[in-house]
């Protein structure tokens, strides 16, 4: 549901883009956000808009946090404008519900926005093609805008965007119907590979990240938090901690009331002229917290309680024919437990924020995927109406999804309207890995009975995992379909019996989104299992996985009961096996499989996922040294992501993939103990480093005129289990937990 | 009072010698091309170079580097040095964070290798962390600024 509407008297956009400009909006309603939206009252929306001097201005109301949506969202609308990239300069939007979706999160920048981008750039260029058309008067067919001038065809006569903008801005905005878009064959930009706006400021150093705000008159926070979440502060004594030298003061910062959502966690603040001062005055802290419930947490235990509640029946959550008749039936039974633990999101930029309150209104520079979440927690937290809740959003230094939960901007909102100044919060990375808001930890059971031949004839599986709910609700124990619906309730497979359950799990720690979410865990414990029943079977793992994704057809889990979300309309973006075989025998193809000559010690491994609406498939080349090191000579994956915008951003969104999906695989843990997390900072919460990354990655993408569908998660879930599979075909050794480092392979 | 030398300036500075070069160059001098990742030496987000050589200013106070030539990416060339129009060249940067010290990693091994391998990228470049994942780029990157460079 989207229409355009005249927006010439946003007072916000007369500043930006001047008197006399040509000011077109969109209401957008992507499907996401309708329910947040249906009792919002909606002010018109503005995307685009051109300066009397013909610079194009696009808004990118989309985070930037290594995706480009920064700039490909605002290339869509350049490219059906007929703008020339050179002369477009793009501003970042404030948090502000007008713009629709801002929640750079689940993939969808370029799917949810894809249409409306197409929407303002047709309708501005129909505008500026009437506006010529007035001027010479000449009927409008004769005048066509190309490449940021309008140009009378039996003529030859121009008049530049910037010249025809004040007499576009006086013309109705054409109805959406009566748009006409640019062919595929007709784009500039889309489907070339154009650098991101902010490359040059990257490599120089320019680049504004949220690390790097700092406004006039401004100091400096680092926050002490309980170590174990709800714990409370019992008392502290500053009394070390203010001597040090540029230490100010300290602040004290209420806790949370339970569900802690997104709230500030609560503690205590150093305030300090300087950065490392307030560092310095934090470790001089002496705080005494009772740790309260949470400290009842352990991994080591808690993983045995979800080991053993998946080795229980759990509530159906998809059920295809009758599996235990189907295990009666069978000739082998396999049976296997897999382990995913939490993980960190460990962005390079720890989270940081710069908020100054003044005068009842309160403004934030904020690394933020989120900045309209930022409106309503810093709104909730400062007792101020959401509107009055300013957020600039900066560039992020990764994301991840950690950065869509703006906690620490509540910290700085609170600290700053406490202290009347400006206040930067900056968290150490020991609080960004202490605090974060983890991936949640998982165990699943998996169960196939197989006939005669090989073939599975009964397959159950179970998932048990504390949910992202818990963040938001109490007594969560349940997993929500959402999270259900990323590779468990969804598997694709052709099975005469399948079932799946979820079983109960409390959660003790902040979950939240991590890149590909609970895609990660159940498409290990899937294309793992899938392996494993190939090899039981004494076939090619490749040729099983296609057997069991069956033949091209559509998967109605509707039909089947399941509480299925999807992530898009299912019309438009159904489970379709076709393109999941596709990719497999793509990636089959041009890895080399079954044909490739390798070293001793190597071998390969294959896997295929479809999330965020996009199907891949992996293969992953393994190489185990005699004394069981493993390294990654090399890594294959096929890509189908519907229409691309930009080829090399997919490219370089995938082998970024690669590497978080290694960094999981081989060495991704966080642990607690007694509440409190183990890990601290990147010598006992390691990622890839260059030493051990996958030297080559290649990507193939499907050419496909799909709507565009999720390109910066569904790269991860199928490494890590394309990796064990690998590291089962050199070693004979399968892996059914993560990470790898806790293994011993020979 | 201590005097450092920053991107060939002189600058005095009457604070805490102890403090950190990395919090000195972007809290106090307002350089802030310099990232901090880690704070203990183990990300490489903070690399500039002292005399040449890349340091990891998140764990050298300000009195290491008296009497230094201290670098940092916003001295490292006039326009773009032979790294940065690679970097571009092949689109290395995601989001872009750890990019500077990747750079000032680099532009340290090229001054001391100027035809590194593989080997020699991976020895020089294993203390910068990327998150986003853009290794491969980055080590095909210095390979053409090493090629260009020649
Ligand atoms: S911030 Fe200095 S090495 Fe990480
Ligand atoms: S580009 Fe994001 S951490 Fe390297």
């Amino acid at each position: 549901m989207k229409t355009i509407d005249n927006s010439s008297r946003r007072s916000f956009l007369r500043q930006a883009f001047g008197a006399g400009a040509l000011v077109l909006g969109a209401r957008v309603l992507p499907t996401r956000a309708l329910a947040a939206l249906e009792t919002a009252v909606f002010s018109p929306n503005v995307f685009v808009g051109i300066k009397s001097d013909g610079t194009v201005l696009i808004v990118a109301h989309r985070s930037e946090m290594g995706t480009s949506s920064r700039t490909m969202v605002p290339l869509i609308l350049a490219d059906e404008m007929e703008a020339d990239w050179k002369r477009v300069k793009i501003e970042q939007a404030i948090g502000d519900e007008k713009y629709g979706d801002q929640n750079t999160d689940g993939s969808h920048s370029v799917r949810s926005f894809f249409s409306v981008m197409q929407e303002c750039g047709a309708s501005a260029r129909s505008m500026l093609e009437q506006a010529a058309a007035n001027q010479w008067s000449v009927p409008v067919s004769q005048c066509k805008a190309t490449l940021h001038q309008v140009v009378h065809s039996p003529s030859g006569k121009k008049l530049g965007y910037g010249e025809l903008a004040a007499a576009a801005a006086k013309l109705p905005v054409p109805d959406k119907s009566k748009l006409i878009f640019k062919k595929k064959s007709e784009y500039r930009y889309i489907g070339k590979d154009l650098p991101v706006y902010d490359l040059s400021d990257i490599t120089h150093g320019k680049a504004v990240f949220g690390m790097d705000a700092k406004v006039d008159g401004m100091v400096y926070a680092s926050v002490e938090h309980s170590p174990v979440l709800g714990g409370k502060l019992l008392s502290f004594d500053d009394k070390e901690a203010l001597q040090v030298p540029g230490v100010s003061r300290t602040v004290e910062i209420p806790a949370f009331k339970p569900p802690h959502a997104f709230q500030a966690l609560g503690g205590v603040a150093v305030i300090a002229d300087n950065t490392w001062s307030a560092f310095q005055g934090r470790k001089k802290l002496k705080v005494s917290w009772d740790p309260g419930p949470n400290a009842s947490y352990t991994s080591s235990e808690y993983k045995q309680q979800l080991q053993a509640t998946a080795r229980k029946p759990g509530k159906v959550v998809r059920n295809v024919g009758d599996v235990d008749k189907g295990f009666a039936a069978a000739t082998k039974i396999l049976e296997a437990d897999y382990y995913v633990p939490h993980l960190a999101h460990a962005a390079m930029e720890p989270v940081v924020a710069v908020a100054d309150f003044r005068d009842g209104k309160c403004t934030l520079w904020a690394p933020t995927q989120n900045p309209q979440a930022v409106q309503d927690t810093v709104a909730a937290a400062v007792g101020i109406d959401k509107k009055n809740v300013i957020c600039n959003v900066t560039l992020l230094g990764g994301g991840f999804g950690r950065k869509s939960k703006p906690d620490y901007c509540a910290e700085a909102a609170i600290l700053s309207k406490q202290l009347g100044k400006p206040v930067k919060v900056v968290w150490t990375r020991e609080d960004d890995i202490h605090f974060d808001y983890y991936h949640s930890v998982a165990a699943l059971y998996m169960k196939a009975g197989l006939d005669q031949s090989g073939k599975p004839v009964a397959w159950l599986q179970r998932s048990v995992f504390p949910s992202i709910n818990s963040t938001f609700a109490l007594d969560v124990k349940s997993g929500s379909a959402g999270e259900l619906g990323m590779g468990f309730t969804d598997t694709p497979y052709a099975l005469p019996n399948h079932r799946a359950e979820n079983g109960e799990a409390v959660n003790h720690v902040r979950i939240g989104w991590l890149r590909s979410v609970a895609n990660i865990y159940h498409a290990f414990a899937v294309c793992s299992f899938a392996d494993e029943l190939a090899h039981a079977a004494g076939r090619d793992p490749k040729d099983y996985l296609l057997d069991l994704i069956g033949p091209p057809r559509l998967v109605d889990l509707k039909a089947q009961g399941v509480d299925y979300p999807n992530m898009g309309p299912i019309e438009q973006y159904p489970v379709d096996t076709a393109r999941l075989r596709k990719v497999v025998e793509l990636v089959a193809e041009k890895s080399g499989w079954g044909k490739r000559r390798l070293p001793k010690g190597h071998a390969l491994g294959i896997a295929a996922h479809r999330s965020f609406l996009s199907y891949i498939a992996t293969v992953v080349e393994v190489a185990v040294s005699p004394a069981g090191k493993i390294s990654i000579p090399r890594v294959d994956m096929a890509v189908d992501a519907g229409m691309i915008v930009s080829p090399d951003r997919v490219r370089s969104q995938f082998e970024g993939a690669a590497v978080f999906g290694a960094s999981l695989a081989l060495m991704g843990e966080i642990t607690a103990t007694a509440g409190k997390i183990d890990q601290s900072n990147f010598n006992n919460y390691p990622v890839v480093r260059m030493n051990e990354a996958p030297l080559e990655t290649r990507v193939y993408i499907v050419e496909s005129d799909a709507p565009p569908a999720g390109v910066g998660e569904p790269g991860v879930p199928p490494f890590a289990p394309a990796l064990c599979n690998a590291i089962f075909a050199a070693t004979g050794k399968r892996i059914r937990e993560l990470p790898l480092s806790r293994q011993k392979l020979v | 009072m201590i005097t450092l030398k920053i991107n060939g300036s002189p600058r005095q500075f009457d604070g805490d010698p102890e403090m950190p070069l990395l919090w000195y160059l972007r809290d106090v001098v307002g350089l802030t091309g310099s990232k901090f990742g880690c704070g203990m030496g183990l990300c490489g987000a903070c690399t500039v170079h002292q005399d040449g050589v890349a340091i990891r200013s998140c764990v050298t106070p300000v009195r290491g580097v008296v009497g230094k030539e201290v670098t940092t990416i916003e001295g490292l060339s006039n326009d773009s040095h032979p790294l940065q129009k690679a970097w571009e060249a092949l689109n290395v940067p995601q989001c872009g964070y750890c990019q500077v010290g990747q750079i000032m990693q680099a532009a340290s091994l090229l001054k001391q290798t100027p035809k590194p391998t593989d080997k020699d990228i991976d020895d020089a470049m294993t203390g910068n962390i990327c998150r986003c994942g853009t290794y491969q780029r980055i080590r095909a990157a210095i390979h053409l600024a090493a090629k260009e460079k020649a």
